[in-house]
């Protein structure tokens, strides 16, 4: 494969044969090295073939192999000329990160970690083997898909102010749960505020390092040792279903016409299965806000409960890492809509965009970049040159490196706990062959990934966070 | 005759099912699926769902057929443990299954061990060389 090295962090594969576009991937020497062992770069060239597709077909710093897109893929389509893509968002659609803050530091909370743990371990439901603790009926659930984070908020589980440091105000309006089949409905309802499985966690943090103070500030962040809370997860089995679905819908409908790769099954944007798509999805989208929030609503209670008190436990904010959106986007000069796809990466929006809340108008707003189980988080701020760059995105996590069944035939769930014990972080989990899974070695280096992120210029380090306490579901 | 192993990806569960008949390579498909989620020889075979299924090709046959078992999971929290009389019939252009999925509801005595999110089209391969292979990645 051909492929140019632009400079230190930016190679390119030029357009040839059926791209419509070229690629550019923002990664290291180092990082490059992983993404060749896998069909990344391949999928990122499919990706450049598909119909409508604008300006350039962009790869992140942790990007690795999925399904028709690569993970960490990053592509804009015309609204009349392109495409939606069910394999360009990915199966969990809106799995995201939340963050909360605290006033604690890590002394007030260290000696009461083991404590805090335990209660959000009864009061967060993994949902594996068990449903969440709210039994709804199909009515509710079509409500929360219409409402997202807003149904959670009126129904008592955390505060307005949640709602406005959410991407999105936490609820995308063209949801129609009209179109989910049953059997999505189905499967959301015995999960809705549930953590989930696989690579999905809580963990307790501190602050380790502030690169940029101002923007920490105004993100809530004021101190090294300052305590914070992280939960990542998504849409459960309704977003599954409805990835699952629509792919089925639309090769029913539409045939592969001659596609690389089934999974990269699509429908024009504004065609009416491409419609139902979309509709579908923010749906999903929707239901996984609410499932944060409420998660960020129990986590807040345990706190009140071991710490005393959960004031000050403001939202930093929270960010989708999969899903399609219509956006305006400058595409040589001219300001237009697309119809953005973001699969494992996180919208970064710089200074001024009128998306991104009031209070973080003019820093930029926060991203979320979890590690790999047990290793460092950080904390980026989105920039003005991620939009001309990386249609104002950057990367979602540290991607994985390694398979899950290598890391369990190299690993033991209790000998990585123990190791954790030893660097001062505790683990929970009821599942060791999932810790032996997400062991921090089968995961690229998040430093690098992010590094990569900072230089390129797609998103800004403002902190570097560890954890000391780790929920795994 | 080995049942299925799976292989090396990056970030999924890939596997391949062998058989002698194709029935039996997407009986051994489905073991390998709940394989991922609990220990199917471990689970009693108490309660029973009939399972019929339609595609438009034999991909997509499997596809629905082994996402049977994960909405069975996440719905009726069914525990997959074997297809009995599975069947699969050619009409016209499209093909039909048909099995009773034997296995046992969800209770404290089993191990759950991760989740199956979806199933997917990614390096799917149906083969008959003599003998029958199908090969799934599972997103997990």
């Amino acid at each position: 494969m051909d492929l140019k090295r632009i400079n230190d962090y930016t190679w390119e594969i030029p357009k040839s044969g059926d791209m419509k576009v070229s690629t550019i991937i923002y990664t290291s020497s180092k990082l490059l090295e992983s993404v060749k062992q896998d069909r990344t770069l391949q999928q990122a060239k499919n990706v450049a073939c598909l119909q409508g597709i604008q300006k350039t077909a962009y790869v992140m710093p942790d990007a690795h192999q999925g399904y028709g897109f690569p993970i960490g893929g990053v592509a804009a389509f015309d609204l009349d000329e392109g495409i939606i893509s069910p394999g360009g968002v990915g199966y969990d659609i809106n799995c995201g990160v939340r963050l909360l803050k605290t006033d604690y530091l890590e002394r007030d909370v260290y000696g009461k970690r083991t404590q805090l743990l335990a209660e959000i371990f009864k009061e967060v439901p993994a949902g594996v083997g068990k449903g969440g603790i709210t039994r709804l009926n199909r009515n509710v659930l079509l409500e929360v898909c219409v409402k997202g984070a807003e149904w959670a908020v009126e129904n008592g589980y955390g505060q307005r102010d949640d709602l406005k440091r959410t991407e999105e105000n936490g609820r995308m309006r063209e949801a129609d749960p009209g179109f989910l089949s049953s059997r999505a409905v189905e499967r959301g309802i015995p999960q809705l505020g549930t953590l989930g499985a696989g690579n999905h966690f809580l963990e307790i943090q501190k602050v380790s390092k502030i690169f940029d103070r101002d923007v920490a500030r105004a993100f809530g962040i004021h101190s090294e040792n300052q305590i914070l809370v992280m939960i990542h997860c998504g849409s459960r089995g309704l977003g599954h279903q409805v990835a699952s679905d629509y792919i089925r819908l639309m090769e029913n409908k539409l045939g592969s016409r001659g596609l690389p790769d089934r999974e990269l099954i699509n429908a024009p944007v504004r065609s009416q299965l491409g419609q139902e798509y979309y509709k579908s999805m923010s749906a999903a989208v929707n239901y996984a806000f609410a499932n944060r929030q409420m998660i960020a609503h129990w986590v807040r209670n345990v706190f009140s409960k071991v710490m005393g008190s959960s004031e000050g436990m403001d939202q930093v904010y929270d960010v989708c890492h999969n899903v399609a959106k219509i956006e305006k986007h400058r595409i040589y000069g001219e300001l237009k809509e697309v119809c953005i796809h973001r699969k494992g990466a996180t919208r970064s929006f710089g200074p001024g965009r009128e998306e991104i809340p009031e209070i973080y108008r003019s820093v930029g707003q926060p991203i979320i970049i979890p590690g790999s189980m047990g290793t460092a988080s950080y904390i980026l701020a989105g920039t003005t040159e991620a939009e001309e760059l990386s249609f104002g995105s950057t990367a979602h996590g540290a991607g994985r490196l390694m398979s899950r069944h290598e890391a369990r035939r190299r690993f033991r769930g209790e000998k990585i706990k123990q190791d954790m014990e030893s660097k001062g972080i505790e683990l929970k989990s009821t599942n060791w062959k999932g810790v032996a899974e997400e062991a921090s070695q089968a995961y690229k280096d998040v430093d690098e990934v992010v590094e990569v992120s900072h230089k390129v210029g797609i998103g800004k380090l403002v902190a570097k966070v560890v954890p000391i306490g780790v929920m795994k579901g | 005759m080995e049942r299925y192993r799976f292989l090396e990806h990056t970030s999924d569960a890939k596997f391949q099912a062998f058989g002698n008949t194709l029935v039996e390579a997407f009986c051994n498909a489905a073991l390998a699926t709940a394989s991922l989620m609990w220990d199917w020889e471990k689970v009693e075979k108490k309660i029973e769902f009939k399972v019929t299924i339609e595609g438009k090709d034999l991909k997509q046959l499997l596809n629905s057929f082994l996402e049977e078992i994960i909405y069975l999971w996440d719905t009726k929290m069914f525990l997959f443990c074997f297809a009995e009389n599975l069947r699969i019939e050619k009409k016209g252009s499209r093909y039909n299954l048909s099995a009773l999925f034997k296995g046992d509801k969800y209770s404290e005595k089993y191990k759950i061990y991760g989740e199956a999110k979806a199933i997917t089209y990614a390096e799917m391969e149906i083969k008959n060389k003599g003998d029958f292979l199908v090969q799934v990645v599972v997103d997990i």
